[in-house]
Protein backbone atom coordinates (compact mmCIF):
# COMPACT_ATOMS: atom_id res chain seq x y z
CA UNK A 1 0.00 0.00 0.00
CA UNK A 2 1.16 3.52 -0.79
CA UNK A 3 2.01 5.71 2.14
CA UNK A 4 -0.76 8.06 3.31
CA UNK A 5 -0.33 11.52 1.82
CA UNK A 6 -0.49 13.83 4.82
CA UNK A 7 -0.73 17.62 4.95
CA UNK A 8 -1.33 20.42 7.45
CA UNK A 9 -2.38 23.98 6.66
CA UNK A 10 -2.37 27.13 8.75
CA UNK A 11 -5.17 29.64 8.18
CA UNK A 12 -6.25 32.33 10.69
CA UNK A 13 -4.82 30.82 13.87
CA UNK A 14 -1.87 31.48 16.16
CA UNK A 15 0.06 28.32 15.13
CA UNK A 16 -0.60 26.91 18.61
CA UNK A 17 -2.30 23.86 17.13
CA UNK A 18 0.79 23.17 15.05
CA UNK A 19 2.94 23.61 18.17
CA UNK A 20 0.74 21.08 19.93
CA UNK A 21 1.25 18.77 16.94
CA UNK A 22 5.00 19.02 17.58
CA UNK A 23 4.26 17.95 21.17
CA UNK A 24 3.54 14.50 19.74
CA UNK A 25 7.27 13.98 20.42
CA UNK A 26 8.43 10.45 19.61
CA UNK A 27 5.12 9.60 17.89
CA UNK A 28 6.28 12.03 15.19
CA UNK A 29 9.00 9.53 14.31
CA UNK A 30 6.46 6.73 14.04
CA UNK A 31 4.19 9.01 12.02
CA UNK A 32 7.01 9.96 9.67
CA UNK A 33 7.39 6.25 8.87
CA UNK A 34 3.70 5.87 8.01
CA UNK A 35 2.95 9.01 6.00
CA UNK A 36 4.40 11.18 3.28
CA UNK A 37 4.24 14.78 4.45
CA UNK A 38 3.29 16.50 1.20
CA UNK A 39 2.47 20.03 2.47
CA UNK A 40 2.87 21.68 5.86
CA UNK A 41 4.20 24.96 7.29
CA UNK A 42 6.20 22.92 9.82
CA UNK A 43 7.04 19.88 7.69
CA UNK A 44 7.85 21.01 4.15
CA UNK A 45 8.95 24.10 2.31
CA UNK A 46 6.47 23.69 -0.54
CA UNK A 47 4.34 26.64 -1.61
CA UNK A 48 1.69 24.82 -3.66
CA UNK A 49 -0.81 22.38 -2.23
CA UNK A 50 -0.52 19.12 -4.20
CA UNK A 51 -3.28 16.93 -5.71
CA UNK A 52 -4.47 13.69 -4.13
CA UNK A 53 -3.86 14.38 -0.42
CA UNK A 54 -5.36 11.73 1.89
CA UNK A 55 -5.51 13.51 5.26
CA UNK A 56 -5.10 17.19 6.09
CA UNK A 57 -5.20 19.02 9.43
CA UNK A 58 -6.64 22.52 8.99
CA UNK A 59 -5.65 25.01 11.68
CA UNK A 60 -7.33 28.41 11.88
CA UNK A 61 -10.50 30.21 10.88
CA UNK A 62 -11.35 31.83 7.55
CA UNK A 63 -10.51 35.51 8.04
CA UNK A 64 -9.15 36.81 4.74
CA UNK A 65 -9.22 36.14 1.00
CA UNK A 66 -6.11 34.00 1.09
CA UNK A 67 -7.61 31.74 3.78
CA UNK A 68 -10.75 31.39 1.67
CA UNK A 69 -8.86 30.52 -1.51
CA UNK A 70 -6.68 27.95 0.22
CA UNK A 71 -9.71 26.39 1.93
CA UNK A 72 -11.47 25.91 -1.40
CA UNK A 73 -8.29 24.48 -2.93
CA UNK A 74 -7.59 21.95 -0.14
CA UNK A 75 -11.18 20.75 -0.27
CA UNK A 76 -10.83 19.99 -3.99
CA UNK A 77 -7.56 18.14 -3.46
CA UNK A 78 -8.08 16.25 -0.16
CA UNK A 79 -9.99 13.12 0.87
CA UNK A 80 -10.27 13.67 4.64
CA UNK A 81 -10.23 17.19 6.03
CA UNK A 82 -9.93 17.66 9.79
CA UNK A 83 -10.94 20.95 11.40
CA UNK A 84 -7.97 21.20 13.73
CA UNK A 85 -8.53 23.24 16.89
CA UNK A 86 -11.09 25.78 18.09
CA UNK A 87 -10.21 28.48 15.54
CA UNK A 88 -11.07 26.09 12.71
CA UNK A 89 -14.09 24.63 14.52
CA UNK A 90 -15.70 27.74 16.09
CA UNK A 91 -13.65 30.65 14.62
CA UNK A 92 -12.63 31.30 18.26
CA UNK A 93 -10.39 34.30 19.07
CA UNK A 94 -9.91 35.50 15.46
CA UNK A 95 -13.70 35.89 15.23
CA UNK A 96 -13.89 38.22 18.22
CA UNK A 97 -13.67 41.05 15.72
CA UNK A 98 -17.11 39.96 14.48
CA UNK A 99 -18.53 41.34 17.73
CA UNK A 100 -17.45 44.82 16.59
CA UNK A 101 -19.96 44.50 13.75
CA UNK A 102 -20.03 41.55 11.41
CA UNK A 103 -21.14 43.29 8.23
CA UNK A 104 -17.68 44.65 7.31
CA UNK A 105 -14.09 44.48 8.56
CA UNK A 106 -13.86 48.29 8.68
CA UNK A 107 -14.36 48.69 12.47
CA UNK A 108 -11.47 46.38 13.40
CA UNK A 109 -9.13 47.96 10.84
CA UNK A 110 -10.01 51.45 12.02
CA UNK A 111 -9.50 50.45 15.64
CA UNK A 112 -6.09 48.90 14.97
CA UNK A 113 -4.63 51.25 12.38
CA UNK A 114 -6.29 54.61 13.07
CA UNK A 115 -7.50 54.86 16.68
CA UNK A 116 -4.55 53.02 18.22
CA UNK A 117 -1.87 54.33 15.86
CA UNK A 118 1.00 56.19 17.53
CA UNK A 119 1.95 58.11 14.44
CA UNK A 120 0.81 58.35 10.82
CA UNK A 121 -2.54 56.59 11.15
CA UNK A 122 -3.50 54.96 7.85
CA UNK A 123 -5.26 51.80 6.69
CA UNK A 124 -3.04 49.12 5.10
CA UNK A 125 -3.57 48.99 1.37
CA UNK A 126 -1.41 46.75 -0.82
CA UNK A 127 -3.62 45.00 -3.38
CA UNK A 128 -2.24 41.62 -4.43
CA UNK A 129 0.27 41.55 -1.55
CA UNK A 130 -1.68 41.87 1.70
CA UNK A 131 -4.84 39.73 1.47
CA UNK A 132 -8.05 41.66 2.09
CA UNK A 133 -9.97 40.80 5.26
CA UNK A 134 -13.36 39.15 4.75
CA UNK A 135 -16.37 40.97 6.18
CA UNK A 136 -16.61 38.40 8.97
CA UNK A 137 -14.46 35.57 10.27
CA UNK A 138 -15.97 32.12 9.74
CA UNK A 139 -15.39 28.60 11.05
CA UNK A 140 -13.93 26.44 8.26
CA UNK A 141 -17.05 24.25 7.92
CA UNK A 142 -19.14 27.28 6.97
CA UNK A 143 -17.02 27.56 3.83
CA UNK A 144 -16.22 23.95 2.87
CA UNK A 145 -17.51 20.54 4.04
CA UNK A 146 -15.40 19.10 6.86
CA UNK A 147 -15.03 15.39 7.62
CA UNK A 148 -13.78 15.38 11.22
CA UNK A 149 -13.92 18.03 13.95
CA UNK A 150 -11.15 18.16 16.55
CA UNK A 151 -11.90 21.02 18.99
CA UNK A 152 -9.44 22.35 21.58
CA UNK A 153 -7.35 25.49 22.00
CA UNK A 154 -5.06 23.85 21.23
CA UNK A 155 -6.07 20.17 21.04
CA UNK A 156 -3.64 18.26 23.26
CA UNK A 157 -1.02 16.01 21.70
CA UNK A 158 -2.97 13.03 23.11
CA UNK A 159 -6.13 14.18 21.36
CA UNK A 160 -4.26 14.68 18.09
CA UNK A 161 -2.73 11.23 18.35
CA UNK A 162 -6.07 9.60 19.22
CA UNK A 163 -7.57 11.24 16.12
CA UNK A 164 -4.76 10.36 13.73
CA UNK A 165 -4.06 6.77 14.79
CA UNK A 166 -7.38 5.28 13.61
CA UNK A 167 -7.09 7.25 10.35
CA UNK A 168 -3.69 5.72 9.68
CA UNK A 169 -5.37 2.31 9.91
CA UNK A 170 -8.13 3.37 7.54
CA UNK A 171 -10.68 3.76 10.34
CA UNK A 172 -12.74 6.77 11.44
CA UNK A 173 -11.84 8.16 14.87
CA UNK A 174 -14.62 8.43 17.45
CA UNK A 175 -14.86 12.07 18.44
CA UNK A 176 -16.77 11.64 21.70
CA UNK A 177 -16.10 12.31 25.38
CA UNK A 178 -14.23 14.99 27.27
CA UNK A 179 -10.79 13.81 26.14
CA UNK A 180 -11.75 14.26 22.48
CA UNK A 181 -14.20 17.17 22.13
CA UNK A 182 -14.06 19.59 25.06
CA UNK A 183 -13.71 23.13 23.70
CA UNK A 184 -11.08 25.52 25.02
CA UNK B 1 -48.13 10.50 51.88
CA UNK B 2 -49.54 10.00 48.39
CA UNK B 3 -47.17 8.18 46.10
CA UNK B 4 -47.04 7.94 42.31
CA UNK B 5 -45.49 5.05 40.44
CA UNK B 6 -43.94 5.56 37.03
CA UNK B 7 -41.41 4.01 34.67
CA UNK B 8 -38.27 5.84 33.52
CA UNK B 9 -36.12 4.14 30.89
CA UNK B 10 -37.58 0.80 31.95
CA UNK B 11 -37.00 1.37 35.67
CA UNK B 12 -40.03 1.37 38.00
CA UNK B 13 -39.95 4.16 40.51
CA UNK B 14 -42.30 5.26 43.29
CA UNK B 15 -42.15 8.90 44.28
CA UNK B 16 -44.00 11.29 46.54
CA UNK B 17 -46.85 13.11 44.77
CA UNK B 18 -45.96 16.62 43.66
CA UNK B 19 -42.37 15.75 42.69
CA UNK B 20 -41.14 16.34 39.15
CA UNK B 21 -40.00 13.86 36.51
CA UNK B 22 -36.47 15.14 37.14
CA UNK B 23 -36.77 14.31 40.86
CA UNK B 24 -38.04 10.85 39.96
CA UNK B 25 -35.21 10.28 37.49
CA UNK B 26 -32.67 11.26 40.15
CA UNK B 27 -34.32 8.84 42.55
CA UNK B 28 -34.11 6.11 39.89
CA UNK B 29 -30.47 6.93 39.14
CA UNK B 30 -31.23 7.96 35.55
CA UNK B 31 -29.12 10.97 34.51
CA UNK B 32 -30.92 13.77 32.60
CA UNK B 33 -28.81 16.73 31.42
CA UNK B 34 -29.83 20.12 32.89
CA UNK B 35 -28.56 23.69 32.83
CA UNK B 36 -31.10 26.04 34.35
CA UNK B 37 -32.06 23.62 37.13
CA UNK B 38 -30.27 24.17 40.42
CA UNK B 39 -30.92 22.48 43.75
CA UNK B 40 -32.03 25.06 46.29
CA UNK B 41 -34.09 27.36 44.06
CA UNK B 42 -37.37 26.83 42.20
CA UNK B 43 -37.39 25.62 38.59
CA UNK B 44 -38.37 27.74 35.60
CA UNK B 45 -37.80 25.48 32.58
CA UNK B 46 -35.60 27.97 30.75
CA UNK B 47 -32.99 25.86 28.98
CA UNK B 48 -35.02 22.92 27.64
CA UNK B 49 -32.11 20.53 28.02
CA UNK B 50 -34.03 18.24 30.35
CA UNK B 51 -36.75 17.38 27.81
CA UNK B 52 -38.06 13.80 27.95
CA UNK B 53 -40.66 11.79 26.03
CA UNK B 54 -43.77 10.42 27.74
CA UNK B 55 -45.69 7.62 26.02
CA UNK B 56 -49.11 8.76 24.86
CA UNK B 57 -48.20 12.39 24.23
CA UNK B 58 -46.40 13.81 21.20
CA UNK B 59 -45.13 16.76 23.24
CA UNK B 60 -41.62 16.81 24.64
CA UNK B 61 -41.79 17.53 28.36
CA UNK B 62 -39.25 19.54 30.37
CA UNK B 63 -38.52 17.14 33.23
CA UNK B 64 -37.65 19.85 35.76
CA UNK B 65 -41.08 21.52 35.62
CA UNK B 66 -43.36 18.56 34.79
CA UNK B 67 -45.02 16.69 37.66
CA UNK B 68 -44.42 12.96 37.80
CA UNK B 69 -47.88 11.38 37.62
CA UNK B 70 -49.20 7.87 38.16
CA UNK B 71 -48.50 5.40 35.38
CA UNK B 72 -46.25 7.66 33.25
CA UNK B 73 -43.86 5.83 30.93
CA UNK B 74 -40.87 8.12 30.37
CA UNK B 75 -37.98 7.82 27.95
CA UNK B 76 -34.97 10.06 28.46
CA UNK B 77 -32.49 8.99 25.78
CA UNK B 78 -34.37 8.41 22.52
CA UNK B 79 -32.67 9.40 19.28
CA UNK B 80 -35.12 12.27 18.88
CA UNK B 81 -34.26 13.65 22.32
CA UNK B 82 -30.54 13.31 21.79
CA UNK B 83 -30.90 15.12 18.51
CA UNK B 84 -32.91 17.99 20.02
CA UNK B 85 -30.60 18.30 23.01
CA UNK B 86 -27.57 18.63 20.77
CA UNK B 87 -29.36 21.27 18.71
CA UNK B 88 -30.31 23.14 21.89
CA UNK B 89 -26.71 23.23 23.06
CA UNK B 90 -25.47 24.31 19.63
CA UNK B 91 -28.04 27.12 19.62
CA UNK B 92 -26.89 28.29 23.04
CA UNK B 93 -23.31 28.49 21.77
CA UNK B 94 -24.38 30.21 18.55
CA UNK B 95 -26.54 32.74 20.40
CA UNK B 96 -23.89 34.34 22.63
CA UNK B 97 -20.15 34.85 22.31
CA UNK B 98 -18.35 31.87 23.81
CA UNK B 99 -14.59 31.90 23.47
CA UNK B 100 -13.70 29.07 25.86
CA UNK B 101 -9.96 29.39 25.49
CA UNK B 102 -9.94 32.80 27.16
CA UNK B 103 -12.85 32.27 29.57
CA UNK B 104 -12.63 32.35 33.38
CA UNK B 105 -14.75 29.18 33.50
CA UNK B 106 -12.78 27.14 30.96
CA UNK B 107 -12.60 23.59 32.32
CA UNK B 108 -15.20 24.28 34.99
CA UNK B 109 -18.23 25.30 32.95
CA UNK B 110 -21.56 23.49 32.90
CA UNK B 111 -22.20 24.56 29.30
CA UNK B 112 -18.92 22.99 28.21
CA UNK B 113 -19.83 19.87 30.17
CA UNK B 114 -23.22 19.45 28.50
CA UNK B 115 -21.61 20.09 25.10
CA UNK B 116 -19.40 17.07 25.76
CA UNK B 117 -22.38 15.06 27.05
CA UNK B 118 -24.50 15.70 23.96
CA UNK B 119 -21.56 15.01 21.64
CA UNK B 120 -21.24 18.51 20.20
CA UNK B 121 -17.96 18.62 18.24
CA UNK B 122 -19.05 21.70 16.27
CA UNK B 123 -22.07 23.97 15.80
CA UNK B 124 -24.20 23.45 12.71
CA UNK B 125 -25.75 26.88 13.31
CA UNK B 126 -23.95 30.09 12.35
CA UNK B 127 -22.73 32.10 15.30
CA UNK B 128 -24.62 35.37 15.77
CA UNK B 129 -21.77 37.40 17.30
CA UNK B 130 -24.17 39.73 19.12
CA UNK B 131 -22.90 43.04 20.47
CA UNK B 132 -23.07 42.57 24.24
CA UNK B 133 -21.15 44.22 27.03
CA UNK B 134 -19.52 43.63 30.39
CA UNK B 135 -20.32 45.35 33.69
CA UNK B 136 -17.30 45.68 35.95
CA UNK B 137 -18.74 48.37 38.22
CA UNK B 138 -19.04 46.09 41.28
CA UNK B 139 -16.00 46.20 43.56
CA UNK B 140 -15.60 42.42 43.82
CA UNK B 141 -17.46 40.82 40.91
CA UNK B 142 -18.06 41.25 37.20
CA UNK B 143 -20.67 40.12 34.68
CA UNK B 144 -19.77 39.40 31.05
CA UNK B 145 -23.03 39.21 29.10
CA UNK B 146 -21.26 37.52 26.18
CA UNK B 147 -21.17 34.27 28.16
CA UNK B 148 -24.66 34.51 29.67
CA UNK B 149 -27.05 31.73 28.67
CA UNK B 150 -30.13 33.29 30.32
CA UNK B 151 -30.62 30.38 32.71
CA UNK B 152 -31.70 32.93 35.37
CA UNK B 153 -29.99 31.00 38.15
CA UNK B 154 -28.46 34.28 39.38
CA UNK B 155 -31.89 35.93 39.39
CA UNK B 156 -33.42 33.13 41.44
CA UNK B 157 -30.57 32.65 43.89
CA UNK B 158 -30.34 36.35 44.68
CA UNK B 159 -34.10 36.55 45.17
CA UNK B 160 -34.85 33.25 46.87
CA UNK B 161 -31.74 32.46 48.86
CA UNK B 162 -30.12 35.83 49.55
CA UNK B 163 -33.40 37.77 49.54
CA UNK B 164 -31.79 40.75 47.81
CA UNK B 165 -33.41 40.52 44.34
CA UNK B 166 -30.69 42.42 42.54
CA UNK B 167 -31.16 40.68 39.18
CA UNK B 168 -33.96 40.63 36.64
CA UNK B 169 -34.43 39.85 32.97
CA UNK B 170 -34.65 42.82 30.60
CA UNK B 171 -35.85 43.11 27.00
CA UNK B 172 -37.34 40.41 24.72
CA UNK B 173 -36.33 37.46 22.54
CA UNK B 174 -32.70 37.34 21.41
CA UNK B 175 -32.08 40.76 22.98
CA UNK B 176 -32.85 39.46 26.48
CA UNK B 177 -30.20 40.21 29.05
CA UNK B 178 -29.71 40.12 32.79
CA UNK B 179 -30.19 43.53 34.41
CA UNK B 180 -28.94 44.66 37.80
CA UNK B 181 -31.39 46.77 39.83
CA UNK B 182 -33.38 49.03 37.55
CA UNK B 183 -30.96 48.39 34.66
CA UNK B 184 -28.20 50.15 36.57
CA UNK B 185 -24.49 49.42 36.86
CA UNK B 186 -24.23 46.52 39.34
CA UNK B 187 -21.92 48.52 41.62
CA UNK B 188 -24.62 51.16 42.09
CA UNK B 189 -27.31 48.73 43.25
CA UNK B 190 -27.60 49.22 47.01
CA UNK B 191 -29.60 46.01 47.43
CA UNK B 192 -26.53 43.90 46.61
CA UNK B 193 -24.97 42.51 49.79
CA UNK B 194 -21.87 41.30 47.92
CA UNK B 195 -22.63 37.79 49.17
CA UNK B 196 -21.25 36.17 46.02
CA UNK B 197 -24.09 33.66 45.67
CA UNK B 198 -24.77 34.60 42.06
CA UNK B 199 -21.10 33.98 41.26
CA UNK B 200 -21.37 30.44 42.60
CA UNK B 201 -24.77 29.83 41.03
CA UNK B 202 -23.77 30.91 37.51
CA UNK B 203 -23.14 27.76 35.44
CA UNK B 204 -20.85 29.57 33.01
CA UNK B 205 -18.17 32.22 33.13
CA UNK B 206 -20.73 35.06 32.88
CA UNK B 207 -20.52 36.12 36.55
CA UNK B 208 -17.08 35.88 38.11
CA UNK B 209 -14.82 37.20 40.85
CA UNK B 210 -12.71 40.10 39.69
CA UNK B 211 -9.09 39.12 39.26
CA UNK B 212 -9.90 35.61 38.05
CA UNK B 213 -8.27 34.91 34.70
CA UNK B 214 -8.57 32.05 32.19
CA UNK B 215 -9.80 28.85 33.78
CA UNK B 216 -9.59 30.24 37.32
CA UNK B 217 -13.27 30.38 38.25
CA UNK B 218 -14.32 27.48 40.39
CA UNK B 219 -17.99 27.97 41.26
CA UNK B 220 -19.32 26.28 44.38
CA UNK B 221 -22.40 24.72 42.81
CA UNK B 222 -23.51 22.73 45.83
CA UNK B 223 -23.65 25.81 48.05
CA UNK B 224 -27.27 26.79 47.33
CA UNK B 225 -28.61 23.30 48.02
CA UNK B 226 -26.55 23.23 51.23
CA UNK B 227 -27.89 26.61 52.33
CA UNK B 228 -31.52 25.73 51.72
CA UNK B 229 -31.33 22.37 53.49
CA UNK B 230 -29.44 24.06 56.29
CA UNK B 231 -32.25 26.54 56.74
CA UNK B 232 -35.12 24.10 56.31
CA UNK B 233 -33.73 21.10 58.19
CA UNK B 234 -31.27 22.86 60.49
CA UNK B 235 -28.34 20.85 59.09
CA UNK B 236 -25.47 23.29 59.35
CA UNK B 237 -22.55 21.10 58.29
CA UNK B 238 -21.64 19.50 54.98
S1 LIG C 1 -18.97 30.24 29.61
FE1 LIG C 1 -18.35 28.12 29.27
S2 LIG C 1 -18.92 27.71 27.14
FE2 LIG C 1 -18.92 29.94 27.40
S3 LIG C 1 -16.84 30.61 26.84
FE3 LIG C 1 -16.82 30.23 29.06
S4 LIG C 1 -16.10 28.11 29.25
FE4 LIG C 1 -16.77 28.38 27.14
S1 LIG D 1 -23.64 39.22 45.25
FE1 LIG D 1 -25.41 38.38 46.35
S2 LIG D 1 -26.75 40.11 46.70
FE2 LIG D 1 -25.27 40.75 45.13
S3 LIG D 1 -26.26 40.28 43.21
FE3 LIG D 1 -25.08 38.47 43.71
S4 LIG D 1 -26.49 37.15 44.86
FE4 LIG D 1 -27.39 39.18 44.79
S1 LIG E 1 -25.39 35.47 34.40
FE1 LIG E 1 -24.96 33.28 34.70
S2 LIG E 1 -26.53 32.60 36.16
FE2 LIG E 1 -27.23 34.56 35.35
S3 LIG E 1 -28.57 34.02 33.64
FE3 LIG E 1 -26.52 34.38 32.80
S4 LIG E 1 -25.57 32.36 32.75
FE4 LIG E 1 -27.34 32.19 34.09
S1 LIG F 1 -33.19 22.02 33.38
FE1 LIG F 1 -35.24 21.77 32.76
S2 LIG F 1 -35.53 23.36 31.34
FE2 LIG F 1 -33.50 23.73 32.09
Amino acid sequence: MDKIKFATVWLAGCSGCHMSFLDLDEFLIELAGLVDVVFSPIGTDLKDYPEGVDVCLVEGAIANEENLELALEIRRKTKTLISFGDCAVTANVPAMRNMMGNKTAAPVLERAYIELADEKPHLPNAPGIVPELLDRVLPVHEVIPIDIFMPGCPPSADRIRATLEPLLQGKTPEMVGREMIKFG
Amino acid sequence: MAVNTLTIDGKEIAIEAGKTILDAAKEAGVPIPTLCHMEGVHDVGACRLCIVEAEGTPKLLPACVTAATEGMVIHTQTEKLQNYRRMTVELIFAEGNHVCSICVANGNCELQDVAVDVGMDHSRFSYRFPDRGCDLSHSQFGIDHNRCIMCTRCVRVCDEVEGAHVWDVGSRGPDCFIVAGLDQPWGEVDACTSCGKCVDACPTGAIFHKGETTGEKEGDRGKMAFLTTAREKQEWTR
